[in-house]
C-alpha cells in the first residue's frame, strides 16, 4: 500500500474533469441560471409597471369618461334650447304668415264684394232701362206700371 | 481460501506488474474506474450543457442544477475574493468523489466476480480505498494552494508568512528568535493541510470497505443485516466525505486568497 505513479494519473485525471466540468457544464449552466434570474427579476419589475400602468389608464378612462359624460349632457342641453327656439321661431312665422293669408283672403272677399255690387248694379240698370224701353214702347197706365216695376223689383 | 487471504485478495489492487510494487508501478483498476467515472461525470456535463433549457429544465438538469446551486451557496459564503476556478473545481471535487466512493455501494463480491471471469485476478473497485486517489486530489488543490498563496501575496509575502507566523512579537530580537519556531510551525500547517485530507478520506473509505468485506465473510443468511445497516450507513458517510473535501478544498484556498494583513 505505497503510494505509486497512478497519483500522476488521477492527478491528470483530475485536472482534465476539472477543466471540462467548467467548459462545459459551469460555465453555459452558471450563465444560463444568471440569465434566468434576470429575466425572472426584469418580468417582476415589467407586470409591476404594468400594473401601475394600468390603474392610470384606468383613472384616465375614468377621467374621459366623465369629461365626455359632461359634453354630452351640454350638448343636449344646447339641442333642446335650440329645438325650443326653432319652435318658438317656426310658431311666429306660422302665425305671421296666417293673418298674411287671412289678409290676402280678407282684401280678396272685399274686392269680390265690390265686383258683385258692380256686377248687381250694372244688371239692375240693364234691367230698370230695359224696363223702361217695354214701358216706353207699350204706352203704360199706372195700372200696368205698377205691375211692372212690381215684377223688376222681384227680379232684383 | 482462508479470510485472511479474502481480504487481502480483495485488497490488493489490478496493477502493472513490471515494477513489482515500486512507484511507477500503475494501479490498473483505479486508475479506469477514475477514468469511467470521470468519462460519466463528462458525458452527462456535456450533456445538459448543450442542452440546457431555462424554461423546461428537464430531471437531469434539475438535478444537477441543485447541486451547483449547493456548491456555489458553499463557494459563495466561505471563500472571499474572487476566482471563477473555485466553483468548478469545488463541484468537481464533489461530484467525483462522490460517485468514487459510491463505487463502495456496489455488492464487495460481485465486479472481482465478474472481472474473475474475463481472466482479471485482482480488482479494487474504490478508487478512493486507493491513496494515490486521495493524494491525487489533495496534492493538487495544495499546488493551487501555493499557487494563489504566490500569486496574491506575492513571493516575499507567502515566505513571510513562514516567518512571523503563527507566533508574533513586537520588537526584532523576539522576532528573529521566533524565526525557526514560525517556520517549523507553519510548514507543518501547510504540509498537515494536504495529508489531512487525502487520509482523513482515505482512512474513512478504506474502514468502510474492511467492514463490507468482513460482512461478507460471515454465514450468507445473515449478511444481509449487518450488511443492510452499513450500507445505509455508508450512504451518509460517502457523501459526507466528499462533502468536507470540497468544504476543505474551498476553505484552504479562501485563505490562500487572503492577502498578506489579514493573517
Amino acid at each position: 500500500m505505497n503510494i505509486t505513479a497512478t497519483l500522476l494519473g488521477q492527478i491528470f485525471t483530475f485536472a482534465v474533469l476539472v477543466w471540462f466540468v467548467n467548459r462545459f457544464l459551469w460555465g453555459p449552466m452558471t450563465q444560463m441560471m444568471a440569465d434566468r434570474r434576470k429575466r425572472i427579476t426584469d418580468g417582476l419589475a415589467a407586470a409591476e409597471r404594468g400594473k401601475h400602468e394600468l390603474e392610470l389608464a384606468e383613472k384616465k378612462a375614468v377621467e374621459r369618461l366623465r369629461e365626455a359624460k359632461q359634453q354630452s349632457a351640454d350638448v343636449i342641453a344646447q339641442a333642446n334650447k335650440r329645438a325650443n327656439e326653432i319652435i318658438e321661431e317656426s310658431k311666429d312665422t306660422g302665425r305671421q304668415e296666417g293673418q298674411r293669408q287671412l289678409d290676402a283672403a280678407q282684401v280678396e272677399i272685399e274686392q269680390e264684394i265690390n265686383r258683385a255690387k258692380t256686377h248687381l248694379r250694372e244688371e239692375f240698370a240693364e234691367i230698370v232701362l230695359e224696363g223702361v224701353h217695354k214701358i216706353l214702347e207699350k204706352e203704360v197706365n199706372a195700372k200696368a206700371h205698377g205691375e211692372f216695376i212690381n215684377k223688376l223689383a222681384q227680379k232684383i | 481460501m482462508s479470510s485472511t487471504d479474502y481480504i487481502s485478495h480483495h485488497l490488493k489492487n489490478l496493477s502493472t506488474p513490471q515494477y513489482d510494487g515500486g512507484f511507477w508501478t500503475l494501479n490498473i483498476d483505479t486508475l479506469v474506474i477514475g477514468w469511467i467515472l470521470a468519462g460519466l461525470i463528462a458525458f452527462v456535463s456535456y450533456k445538459v450543457g448543450k442542452n440546457l433549457d431555462p424554461d423546461n429544465p428537464g430531471p437531469l438538469q434539475n438535478a444537477l442544477e441543485g447541486i451547483l446551486e449547493f456548491v456555489e451557496t458553499q463557494v459563495k459564503e466561505m471563500f472571499d475574493g474572487y476566482n471563477p476556478l473555485i466553483g468548478p473545481l469545488a463541484l468537481t471535487v464533489f461530484v467525483w468523489i462522490f460517485l468514487m466512493n459510491a463505487m463502495d455501494l456496489i455488492p464487495v463480491d460481485l465486479l472481482p466476480l465478474l472481472a474473475g471471469f474475463v481472466g482479471i485476478e485482482y480488482l479494487k473497485v474504490v478508487p478512493t480505498t486507493d491513496l494515490a486517489t486521495t493524494f491525487g486530489l489533495s496534492l493538487s488543490v495544495f499546488a493551487l494552494i501555493i499557487f494563489y498563496n504566490i500569486k496574491i501575496k506575492g513571493g516575499f509575502g507567502y515566505f513571510k508568512l513562514f516567518l512571523f507566523h503563527p507566533f508574533q512579537a513586537n520588537n526584532t530580537i523576539a522576532k528573529i528568535i521566533l524565526m525557526p519556531f514560525n517556520i517549523l510551525m507553519t510548514t507543518i500547517e501547510e504540509l498537515a493541510k494536504p495529508i489531512s485530507m487525502s487520509l482523513r478520506l482515505f482512512g474513512n473509505m478504506f474502514a468502510g470497505e474492511l467492514i463490507f468485506l468482513l460482512i461478507a465473510l460471515l454465514p450468507w443468511w445473515i449478511q444481509f443485516l449487518p450488511g443492510g445497516i452499513w450500507a445505509i450507513f455508508h450512504i451518509l458517510i460517502i457523501t459526507l466525505q466528499a462533502y468536507i473535501f470540497m468544504l476543505l478544498t474551498i476553505a484552504y484556498l479562501s485563505v490562500a486568497h487572503q492577502t498578506a494583513d489579514e493573517h
